[in-house]
């Protein structure tokens, strides 16, 4: 197993930039997630670190070796596609057996791999079968038997639950994740679910319009999102964003917001743009009988566990995350106030969260 | 209203109307293949006979005449010789006849089959390695290139007989297999192209990934994993082509007489040898039918996948 690093990676495509000057370390046994919405490069710096796709500058080192244009058949990776891609006039075992029969093992010993790969994913009483007669699980299966049987430096996964059920998707995730940890491996895994993201990863790069915005844990990019742009994506709904019309100065530990003032996190940075906004959670903020910011219900969204409410309010369309069993009617007047102190500043020129007290 | 039929189903009128069609369609091809295979059993008078003669007796003059030369001799000769050996040359001696020697038939038969299938092999091979370069790769100027292998088409091949010709004869490809095996390739690699691209444009590129990623080089991936899933398109191709190869006359009597003649321009010449001699004929374009007929009947479950496929998404 391997340790990945990106360096100034970069890729073009004729005009259109898929990945600009990237740099990532994806670290040994680590289950790092690449995610994004579609068209952010995601898939492209997998496919360049597969060597499906060279890169137009840049390295990639595969355990301190620079991969980044060897043939794809030169990196002991494997690859896992969204559709699959079992070879359909081949039955489950020849599937399996497809890599090791490049490696020159003998007989005994190519069978012995592929009945290992198989017992280890529970597909060995269908090695005979053909993959078409297979169903979307067991076919899943079946390509990860593929990647692994050849104990490759790191597994690439390229949306392989894109296709199946939402059920089998949650028992898939928990599978994947069973499975890296039980065989020790380096997994990169591209997704743009952030659902399938947060359960699995060690690390997360949120990656838009080609570039990695943050790489970190689950928590912290949810909690402590460097932009703006993490802090709408992650989360379900994301981020609220008020605008505030006043320069941030460091230190600074309050904020005017409407005819009140808002205590914040005290901020280490500072802003020139006077442009600025509000990031907060809706699970930060409670509905209060009093001395709140007044709005009006707009939506009410059940979710079972818990309801989101659409406010409109001066501010803007605020959502709320409230229990399932308070009672709100659309239309209604409310008022609601900030829970906790974790909110952040995002400086309005750059989209980017100022350093604070919370942050840090 | 009967309602366990879905709406999209043909009622019974229709269906009936298009068994008709097909049962009249049928009859219509069928008929003059019937009459070749019975003038090819008749006995040279009964092939002649005016009214024709639907039901005769089954001889296999025409066979024999096909597989032999014969000569005509007086009868105070044929009585001299030593009773014959074998029920064909009985069947010539009542002719008045007797064996000088076997035809050209069988050597001009065989040279169909390996022009045929040597054409055929060549165009689906050359034709697929062409199609998934065009499929995967950037080539320059790709559109152009595919509308020029098109254009090779657009007349019909015998246009060019004469500059063939002179360059065959220039080449000394003039009467060889080699050189009608180019050229039947030739013909018949715009159709391979064009068939198979449409083919390998259909299969994802995953598999060839997947493959790659296997350890397997691209040339190595091509043949263990594309291929076996172009085999619908090939099989549909390889009919084509070799139809084409197999039937094609207008060149085989131009560029070859004598070591590479294929049986189309020998079995007219049948004709020649000592007047209308119909059951040779008809067991000459018999024994041609079968090989192109077994080749079809063997890949038609591809040919029927390979028309209508890609009309549905699967």
């Amino acid at each position: 197993m391997a340790e990945i690093e990106i360096k100034n990676l970069h890729k073009s495509f004729g005009d259109f930039v898929a990945v600009k000057n990237s740099n990532l370390i994806i670290e040994n046994k680590e289950f790092f997630v690449l995610l994004g919405p579609s068209g952010c490069g995601k898939t492209t710096t997998l496919r360049m670190i597969a060597g499906l796709e060279l890169p137009t500058s840049g390295n990639i080192y595969l355990d301190k070796e620079d991969v980044g244009y060897l043939r794809a058949s030169q990196r002991d990776i494997a690859f896992v596609f969204q559709l699959f891609a079992l070879y359909p006039h081949m039955n489950v075992r020849n599937n399996l057996a497809f890599p090791l029969k490049m490696q020159k093992l003998s007989r005994s010993e190519v069978d012995a791999k592929v009945l290992e790969a198989a017992k280890l994913l529970r597909i060995d009483h269908l090695l005979k079968s053909k993959v078409s007669s297979l169903a979307g699980g067991d076919r899943q299966r079946v390509a990860l038997g593929r990647a692994l049987v050849r104990r490759p430096k790191a597994f690439l996964m390229d949306e392989p639950l894109g296709t199946l059920d939402a059920e089998f998707r949650e028992l898939m995730c928990l599978e994947l994740r069973k499975l890296h940890d039980d065989i020790d491996a380096t997994t990169v895994y591209v997704t743009h679910d952030q659902q399938e993201a947060m359960s699995m990863a060690d690390r997360i790069a949120v990656m838009n319009e080609g570039v990695v915005l943050q790489a970190d844990s689950p928590k912290v990019i949810y909690n402590k999102p460097k932009t703006k742009f993490v802090a709408n994506f992650i989360g379900s709904p994301g981020m609220n964003f008020i605008p505030i019309k006043e320069k941030i100065s460091p230190s600074q530990s309050s904020i005017k917001l409407l005819d009140s003032s808002l205590n914040i996190p005290e901020q280490k940075e500072g802003t020139d743009s006077n442009e600025n906004f509000l990031g907060v959670r809706p699970e930060n903020l409670k509905l209060v009988s009093e001395n709140g910011v007044k709005g009006n219900v707009f939506g009410v969204e059940y979710l079972g566990s818990r309801k989101i409410l659409t406010i409109e309010t001066q501010l803007g369309n605020i959502k709320i995350r409230v229990d399932s069993d308070t009672q709100v009617n659309i239309n209604e007047q409310i008022q609601f106030d900030t829970l906790n102190n974790n909110q952040i500043i995002f400086d309005g020129s750059n989209d980017k969260a100022l350093q604070s007290e919370f942050m840090s | 209203m009967d309602t366990s039929r879905s709406p999209l189903e043909a009622t019974g009128f229709s269906r009936k109307l298009a068994a008709t069609i097909i049962i009249v369609y049928m009859i219509v091809t069928l008929i003059p293949i019937t009459w070749m295979v019975a003038t090819s059993f008749k006995s040279v008078d009964s092939a002649i006979s005016y009214p024709p003669e639907v039901f005769f007796e089954p001889s296999l003059e025409g066979y024999v005449n096909l597989f032999t030369n014969r000569s005509r001799q007086p009868k105070d000769y044929l009585d001299s010789l030593p009773p014959p050996d074998t029920w064909y040359e009985e069947l010539v001696r009542s002719r008045e006849m007797v064996i000088t020697g076997p035809s050209k038939f069988l050597p001009r038969y065989s040279n169909s089959l390996i022009i045929g299938f040597g054409a055929t092999f060549f165009s689906v091979f050359l034709g697929s390695l062409a199609a998934y370069a065009l499929s995967r790769f950037k080539v320059p100027l790709k559109d152009d290139l595919l509308f020029f292998i098109l254009s090779t088409r657009m007349f019909p091949p015998i246009a060019v007989a004469v500059p063939i010709f002179i360059m065959y004869r220039k080449l000394g490809l003039g009467d060889t297999h080699v050189g009608m095996i180019i050229l039947y390739t030739v013909v018949n690699l715009s159709l391979s192209v064009w068939l198979l691209k449409g083919f390998m444009d259909e299969i994802p590129r995953e598999y060839e990934e997947a493959a790659m990623i296997d350890g397997y080089s691209r040339m190595q991936a091509f043949f263990k994993v594309v291929l076996p899933q172009a085999t619908t398109g090939i099989a549909a191709t390889a009919i084509f082509c070799m139809i084409f190869s197999w039937n094609e006359y207008a060149f085989a009597v131009l560029l070859t007489q004598f070591n590479a003649q294929t049986a189309p321009p020998f079995i007219p010449t049948i004709i020649g040898e000592g007047g209308l001699d119909w059951p040779a004929i008809g067991a000459g374009t018999t024994l041609f039918l079968i090989p192109v007929m077994i080749f079809t009947v063997v890949l038609r479950k591809h040919l029927l996948r390979g028309i209508t496929f890609g009309a549905v998404r699967k």
